[in-house]
C-alpha cells in the first residue's frame, strides 16, 4: 500500500501579533500546529524576550547572575546590553522591585524607570509586575501611561485584577497578558472576560502559567496543547492569541540550577546543568505551542534560537 | 481500525465453553476489544479468525523490545497523538553512540559513563538505555572486536548494532546474538541480506530510507522476506525534517492503521553543539521519537533529559505523588520552623519551591493524600486533623526539632484547633493560603 501523507486542515488560526514601535517584532499568525508548516502556514518565528528587572538580581543563581555583572545594577544598562551585545529581539522588564515585600518602589518610580528604559532601546519592550495582585493594578496603571505610544506588551492581568490593567492597556495602546493558573477553562474565561470590557482579542497574549522542566512542565506543556487544538480544530477564537512562556523566572529558582556538583556530583556541572534546564525548558514549550518566550541565559536563549532555525 | 467487540464476537467459535476465563464469547470478545485480553486464550479460534483479529487487534504502533533480560527497553504500543488524551506508553530509550574508529580509552569511558548514568528522580530509576555502535572504520575485523569488548564489559546493556555493510553485520552479530542486539542499517542496497541476518538470528532490524514513501515500500519488502520486528528512520536529520517524518509517522500508524510504518521510530539527534543536540532529543522525546541516539552522555544533559523523558510520559490522569516524609530544605536545624502539606507533587514542588525561594531552612512535612492538592484532600478527608495529627506523630519528628510548633496551609485554617486537640503540646500556626506568599510569611517570623 502506498503512502498517503496524513495531512489535517485546521479550521482555526492563530492572530498574528506585532510590537514595538521603532523596531518590531510579529509572532503568531500560524494555522497549524506548531512547526507543521508541512500542512501549513506558519509565517512567524517564536520571539524570545531577554529578561531584565528594576533592581539588581540578588536572588539569581549564580550562572545566571554573573553573566550580567557590571550591567545589573542599573535596568537601562542592563537592557541596553541585552539589545546591543546579545542582540536581543525584545526586552522584559520586571518590575519585581516594587512588590511590596521587596523595595516597595512606587508605581511613580516604575514608571520612571519604564521610560528611562523606552528611552536607551529600540526593540520591543514587555513590562511586567511583581505578580502581586494589589500592586500590579497600580503599577502596570502607571507604566502603561509612560509607555503609551510604543506598543508594548503589559502583564500580567489576572483574575483578581484584569479590570484596571486591561483598561489601562487598552486606553494606551498596548498588548496585554492575560494569565490564569494552569486549567484551559480559566484561561478561556479570563479571556472572555477582558474582552467582554471592550479589548480586542487580537491584542491579547494567553499566559496559561509557566512551570519549569522537573517541576510541573507536563501540565504547562498539556494545557498549551489543549489551547492550541481548541484554537485550531475547533476555531475557538477565545483561544486564539498566541501564547507565553516565561521561563527564565520559573528555571532559576530551583535547586537544580542552583545545586553545586560538590554536593550533587551524579548531577554533573553546575553552569551547563542551568543552562540546559532553561534551554530544554523553553524547547519543549515551543512543541506544545508557545510564540513569546522570557528567557534570562544568553546561552540558553542562543540555543534556543539554533533550535528554531533547525525548525522553520 | 480496531474492531468493536461485536465484531469480534462474530468471529469467535460462540461456543461459550469459557475455557479462556470468560462466562461467554461475548464477554472475551468485549475484553479483547478492550485490549484486556489476548486471543491465544482461545483454544477453539480459527486460523482464519485469527488473521483478521490478530491484525485488527495489534497495536497500531508494533512492540518491539530492545535487548534482552533486565535491562530490556520496550517500545511500541502507542496509541494517541497528544498526552493529554491518554498516557504515552513506552517512554523513549537513549541510546549513546560508540564509533569503532574511537580509541580503546574513549570507547570504555563512554561505556562507563552508560554504567554509570543512572540517577533516580520521584522515584524512579533512570538510564542511558542503550550504546548505538557504528562501523565508522568500515572495518568489519574491528567492529566485531569493539562490538564483543563492549558486550562484555557492559553485559546487561541492549546494544544497537550500526552498519550498512551485510558482512560486518553478520560478524558482530553473531557474536552478541544471545543479547537480542537491534541491528541497524538495511536500506535499498541490502535488504535481501540484511533481513536474512535478523532472521537467522531472531533480532529486529532497523530500516532506514530517504523519505516515507520509500521507507514505506521497504518495510514492506522486508516484512514479505520475514522479518516482522522493524525499528524506522525516515532518514531525517534536521528538526524540519524530524517534526514532519515523526508526525506523519504517527498519525498514519494511528488514524489510518498504516502498518508499514506502524513501528517504533529512531531518530539520529548527534549534534556538535551539546546544547542543541539537548534541544534535539526533546524534538524526539515530545514527538514521536522511540530511541533517540546522543554523541555524547554528560551528566548535566542527561539529568535535564532523563527529567523530560518522565514529565511527558508521566499519566496525565493520575497525579504524580512525592514519597511521605519530612523533607529539610534548607539547612535545617533543630530550631527551624515546621510545615505541611499534601503529596499532589506539584503542590510539593511548588511549595517547597516558594520555601526555598525565603532561604529560610525550614522542613516540609509532605502527607500522602494519595495525590490530591490541598483543598481536594481536605474536601476529600484525606487531609484531617485526625489524619495530619497521626502523621505528625508517627513521623518521628518530635524527636529532630526542638520545639513544637506546625505550620498548617492557610486554606484549612478552619483545623487548627483539631489538631492542637489531637497533638498535646503542640502549637498550630496557620500559614497563608497560597504558597507564593511563604517567603514573606517565613522571613517575617
Amino acid at each position: 500500500m502506498a503512502f498517503a501523507a496524513p495531512n489535517e486542515t485546521y479550521s482555526g488560526k492563530v492572530f498574528e501579533v506585532t510590537i514595538g514601535a521603532d523596531k518590531t517584532a510579529v509572532f503568531g499568525g500560524e494555522n497549524v500546529l506548531p512547526f507543521h508548516s508541512f500542512e501549513g502556514n506558519a509565517p512567524h518565528r517564536p520571539v524570545i524576550a531577554y529578561e531584565v528587572q528594576d533592581v539588581p538580581p540578588e536572588d539569581w543563581p549564580e550562572t545566571v547572575k554573573k553573566v550580567y555583572e557590571g550591567v545589573s545594577n542599573d535596568p537601562v544598562t542592563w537592557a541596553k546590553y541585552c539589545q546591543d551585545t546579545l542582540n536581543a529581539q525584545a526586552i522584559a522588564l520586571r518590575l519585581v522591585g516594587t512588590h511590596p515585600d521587596r523595595e516597595n518602589r512606587s508605581p511613580e518610580d516604575a514608571a520612571k524607570t519604564v521610560k528611562d528604559v523606552l528611552a536607551a532601546i529600540n526593540v520591543p519592550l514587555i513590562i511586567l509586575g511583581s505578580n502581586q495582585i494589589e500592586k500590579d493594578s497600580a503599577v502596570l496603571v502607571s507604566v502603561s501611561e509612560a509607555a503609551k505610544g510604543k506598543n508594548c506588551i503589559i502583564g500580567k492581568a489576572q483574575e483578581g485584577n484584569y479590570k484596571t490593567i486591561a483598561a489601562a492597556a487598552m486606553a494606551n495602546n498596548h498588548k496585554l497578558i492575560a494569565m490564569s493558573e494552569l486549567d484551559i477553562n480559566l484561561s478561556k474565561q479570563l479571556n472572555i472576560l477582558i474582552t467582554q470590557m471592550g479589548f480586542d482579542k487580537e491584542r491579547l497574549i494567553t499566559d496559561p502559567m509557566c512551570s519549569a522542566l522537573g517541576y510541573g512542565l507536563e501540565y504547562t506543556y498539556s494545557v498549551m496543547e489543549r489551547i492550541r487544538l481548541a484554537a485550531l480544530t475547533q476555531n475557538d477564537t477565545t483561544m486564539q492569541p498566541p501564547m507565553l512562556a516565561d521561563v527564565g523566572m520559573y528555571v532559576w529558582k530551583i535547586k537544580e540550577t542552583q545545586a553545586s556538583e560538590t554536593d550533587l556530583p551524579q548531577w554533573g556541572s553546575l553552569a551547563e546543568r542551568g543552562i540546559t534546564w532553561e534551554a530544554v525548558t523553553a524547547g519543549s514549550l515551543l512543541m506544545s505551542g508557545a510564540e513569546l518566550l522570557i528567557m534570562r541565559h544568553p546561552e540558553a536563549a542562543k540555543a534556543v534560537e539554533k533550535f528554531i532555525d533547525e525548525l522553520m | 481500525m480496531a474492531l468493536t467487540g461485536v465484531e469480534i464476537f462474530k468471529l469467535l467459535p460462540k461456543t461459550n465453553c469459557k475455557k479462556c476465563g470468560h462466562p461467554t464469547c461475548l464477554a472475551f470478545a468485549m475484553k479483547l476489544a478492550q485490549r484486556q485480553a489476548s486471543l491465544d486464550a482461545c483454544p477453539d479460534v480459527s486460523e482464519e479468525a485469527k488473521k483478521v483479529l490478530g491484525e485488527a487487534s495489534a497495536p497500531p504502533i508494533r512492540s518491539i523490545a530492545l535487548g534482552s533480560g533486565d535491562k530490556a527497553v520496550k517500545m511500541g504500543e502507542e496509541n494517541v497523538l497528544f498526552r493529554h488524551e491518554k498516557r504515552f506508553v513506552n517512554p523513549c530509550a537513549f541510546a549513546v553512540e560508540v564509533k569503532d574508529s574511537m580509541s580503546d580509552d574513549e570507547i570504555n569511558n563512554t561505556v562507563d559513563g552508560v554504567l554509570n548514568s543512572e540517577i533516580d528522580r520521584v522515584g524512579q530509576k533512570l538510564r542511558i538505555d542503550a550504546i548505538l555502535v557504528s562501523n565508522a572504520s568500515n572495518d568489519a575485523g574491528r567492529f566485531e572486536g569493539v562490538v564483543k569488548a563492549i558486550a562484555s564489559k557492559a553485559p546487561a546493556v541492549p546494544l544497537i548494532i550500526a552498519t550498512g555493510n551485510p558482512a560486518a553485520a553478520e560478524a558482530a552479530v553473531k557474536a552478541v546474538a544471545d543479547k537480542k542486539p537491534l541491528l541497524y542499517g538495511a536500506d535499498e542496497s541490502n535488504a535481501d541480506a540484511m533481513a536474512n541476518i535478523a532472521k537467522t538470528h531472531k533480532i529486529p532490524l532497523g530500516v532506514t530510507a530517504k523519505g516515507l514513501d520509500a521507507l514505506t515500500a521497504l518495510t514492506e519488502k522486508i516484512k514479505g522476506l520475514g522479518v516482522e520486528d522493524m525499528v524506522i528512520d525516515p532518514g531525517a536529520r534536521t528538526a524540519k525534517e524530524i517534526i514532519e517524518a515523526n508526525t506523519y509517522i504517527r498519525r498514519a500508524a494511528i488514524k489510518k492503521n498504516f502498518k508499514a510504518l506502524g513501528y517504533p521510530v529512531i531518530t539520529l539527534a548527534q549534534r556538535d553543539d551539546k546544547m542543541v543536540e539537548a534541544l534535539i532529543a526533546v524534538l524526539g522525546v515530545t514527538k514521536y521519537s522511540s530511541i533517540v541516539v546522543l554523541s555524547s552522555i554528560e551528566k548535566w544533559k542527561n539529568l535535564a533529559l532523563f527529567t523530560l523523558r518522565q514529565n511527558i510520559y508521566t499519566d496525565p490522569q493520575v497525579p504524580m505523588q512525592v514519597e511521605q516524609k519530612v523533607y529539610k530544605i534548607g539547612e535545617a536545624t533543630p530550631e527551624s520552623p515546621l510545615t505541611i502539606t499534601t503529596n499532589f507533587s506539584l503542590t510539593y514542588f511548588i511549595v517547597s519551591g516558594e520555601i526555598e525561594n525565603s532561604k529560610v531552612p525550614t522542613r516540609l512535612a509532605v502527607m500522602d493524600c494519595e495525590g490530591l492538592s490541598v483543598l481536594t484532600a481536605w474536601a476529600a478527608g484525606k487531609f484531617t486533623a485526625s489524619k495530619i495529627a497521626q502523621f505528625i506523630q508517627e513521623s518521628g519528628i518530635e524527636n529532630e526539632i526542638s520545639h513544637k510548633e506546625l505550620i498548617i496551609p492557610g486554606y484549612v485554617a478552619i483545623l487548627s484547633g483539631a489538631i492542637e486537640d489531637k497533638l498535646p503540646g503542640w502549637k498550630v500556626t496557620v500559614g497563608p493560603r497560597e504558597a507564593n506568599a511563604l517567603p514573606a510569611f517565613l522571613k517575617s517570623r
